[in-house]
């Protein structure tokens, strides 16, 4: 478990983090989502070491970090970069030698990163002379390549082709699944949605949710619930303590003032005979987001 | 969480971490063409100019000069004498430049008078002088031309050296900024890892080709039958080597501290140039002043012109036995001193990107 603690970090007089504190669990992936200088740059760069923050800490399995427990990291920085003139299996070979591995181990882990993400054949080419959607790979793979322990990734989805975004992704959810902790940043909210377990909402500097996907859907989900019968269910409207925003035939869509309210619907609706769907609405993740940043 | 990692991760070491980096300055540099070729055009240089310089020593032909009728000269001279009959025709000769000089008969002392064309014919008086014997107390101190060459010598191996090297560990800082990969590696290892990485193979490369182009110079000068010259330079080279390392260290710290306060190779020059200086004035003093006892021996324990200036102040023999460690010592604490603020400007300069960082905002951090 990775435990970020009450970090806080200013620049000069501009306080860009306030008392961030959240968890990044083994074996789960954590989106962590917030706008443009919301500061999850800057909370990923304290985690990494690559800045000091002003107060807090950082502790992996309970014990602090230091320039040896980073060194069993994996980072992609938001600012992509490698050297371009650097073969591209030269330089994952340094890398991972860098963070530790035998040059045998470094070389091994090279050969199979690069089958993995179709990069094989790119081996012994400068990575100025790559595609850009092998030199996004190759960044993947720059992270990925000493068999970190725990995963740093800063919008490493952006400027993915859909074809890649699916290979990162299941290369990611590959490594989540060994049992390591993976936090990835990404303001496209649809791929967050559809890849993390856990949540960690950003805005201002101060964390706004954090928590499992489906918990924290399940906190904001508001009374708004469908409902799809076999007659008309034109009779909701006249329901106490009932809003509707639609009806189509059989479906009603409406808003409860309480819980028991949309309990009496489902009851009377039972009553008039057969209820195929009764569902309580649970807010999409950018509908979370716009309702905690706000 | 997974273990499998354990068996190939090895224990985090800073002397590991910090000869990695060593090695792929080292590679990089091998590899580069620009550095290939300039190494190639110093071999080059250095080979012609001992080929020429012995080749003019074996061709020194002796000066020409026209004997007039009724003159006579010494038989034993390193002259090219022809005989002339009249002063008219050893005129015509020398307006011609024919010949070097003309001798006539005279009055005078030696029974001749040298008649030269706009200026004195000084190799001819020289070959009809008699010197008187001279024997020194302390033949080590006459130094003279030899010593001007030595001094050059260990300048311009410095001055070259610190140029080159300089510059490239400033480009190799700034190009890891350019290409934004430094953050990866400032989340691997240490920012003075990094910074003590570079040091030590840009250091290494420096001393691998100095000690190249020395060992082929010693092997041309005894080959061409010029070893002489390298008689008495065993101590003061065994010097200039040690200063050269520390003096090295010294000016690649600053070179890469003010290198990693902008964030694109075109703007280098703007924070590289004072560090230009101090490599520049030391050897130009070093050209201009080298006879010059003050000055020589004020550059000797200044660290920037120490490596110049110490080991000539040994090969002159115009130290005493303890200077050379005084001043190494100071050279060494100004070393450390420079490395302890390099790494401060280094560290605090390398994840600001965009304008160019300011000397006092990269001291304070």
């Amino acid at each position: 478990m990775l435990e970020i603690r009450d970090v806080s970090k200013s620049y000069g007089t501009r306080r860009v983090l306030t008392d961030v504190s959240f968890d990044v669990a083994p074996g789960r992936m954590t989106g962590f989502v917030g706008g443009n200088g919301a500061g999850k740059t800057t909370t990923m760069r304290i985690v990494l070491g690559v800045l000091e923050p002003d107060a807090g800490t950082v502790t992996l399995d309970g014990a602090p970090l230091g320039p040896g427990g980073r060194r069993r990291f994996g980072y992609m920085p938001e600012e992509r970069g490698l050297y371009p003139k650097m073969k591209l299996a030269e330089q994952l070979v340094y890398l991972a030698r860098l963070h530790g591995l035998t040059p045998a181990a470094a070389k091994r882990s090279t050969d199979e990163l690069l089958a993995r993400l179709s990069l094989t054949e790119r081996a012994n080419d400068a990575i100025e002379k790559l595609s850009l959607g092998n030199q996004q790979r190759a960044q993947i793979a720059a992270a990925l390549v000493h068999e970190p322990d725990v995963l740093m990734l800063d919008e490493p989805f952006s400027g993915l082709d859909p074809m890649a975004v699916d290979v990162v992704a299941e290369v990611l959810a590959e490594r989540a699944h060994r049992g390591i902790p993976v936090l990835f940043s990404s303001h496209q909210l649809d791929i967050v949605e559809r890849l993390c377990d856990d949540l960690v909402i950003i805005a201002d500097g101060t964390i706004r949710a954090a928590g499992p996907r489906e918990a924290l859907r399940e906190q904001h989900a508001t009374l708004r619930y469908q409902l799809q019968t076999d007659g008309d269910a034109g009779w909701v409207r006249d329901q106490p303590g009932i809003a509707v925003i639609e009806t189509d035939g059989g479906y009603a869509l409406f808003d409860a003032e309480t819980p028991e309210a949309a309990q009496r619907v489902l009851e009377a609706a039972v009553a008039r005979g057969g209820v195929s769907d009764f569902a309580r609405q649970h807010p999409t993740l950018s509908q979370i987001f716009k309702e905690v940043v706000r | 969480m997974t273990t499998a990692h354990d068996t190939v991760a090895r224990p985090y070491s800073t002397g590991r971490s910090v000869w990695l980096v060593a090695q792929r300055e080292i590679m990089v540099r091998l590899r580069s063409v620009a550095f290939l070729v300039s190494t190639g055009l110093m071999l080059v240089l250095l080979l012609g100019s001992i080929t020429i310089s012995a080749l003019v020593s074996v061709n020194a032909a002796d000066p020409k000069v026209a004997v007039v009728a009724g003159a006579t000269i010494p038989g034993n001279v390193a002259l090219d004498a022809q005989a002339v009959e009249t002063r008219e025709e050893a005129e015509a000769l020398l307006r011609a430049g024919d010949v070097d000089a003309a001798i006539l008969p005279s009055d005078a002392p030696l029974g001749f008078t040298v008649l030269g064309d706009d200026s004195v014919p000084t190799r001819v008086v020289q070959a009809l002088s008699v010197l008187p014997e001279v024997e020194l107390l302390d033949a080590s101190g006459a130094a003279g031309f030899i010593g001007y060459i030595v001094a050059i010598g260990f300048g311009l191996i410095f001055f070259l050296s610190a140029m080159t090297f300089g510059s490239t560990i400033a480009q190799s800082v700034v190009e890891e900024k350019q290409t934004r990969i430094v953050e990866i590696l400032l989340a691997t290892i240490p920012t003075r890892v990094l910074l003590a990485g570079k040091i030590v193979g840009t250091t290494i490369l420096a001393l691998g080709q100095v000690a190249l182009l020395l060992a082929i110079s010693i092997v041309a000068l005894s080959v061409t039958g010029q070893s002489e010259l390298l008689l008495g330079l065993g101590m003061p080279f065994v010097w200039f080597a040690i200063f050269f390392v520390f003096g090295f260290i010294l000016l690649a710290s600053l070179f890469a501290a003010t290198g990693a306060m902008v964030s694109r190779l075109e703007d280098i020059g703007s924070t590289t140039t004072p560090v230009t200086m101090l490599v520049m004035i030391p050897y130009f003093a070093v050209v201009f002043f080298n006879d010059n006892p003050v000055v020589v021996t004020v550059m000797s324990y200044v660290p920037f012109s120490a490596p110049i200036g110490m080991p000539l102040r040994l090969f002159t023999g115009d130290a005493q036995w303890w200077e050379p460690l005084l001043s190494l010592g100071v050279l060494v604490a100004t070393c450390l001193a420079v490395i302890v603020l390099g790494a401060r400007i280094y560290e605090n300069s390398l994840l600001r990107l965009g304008q160019r960082v300011k000397l006092a905002e990269a001291l304070k951090g």
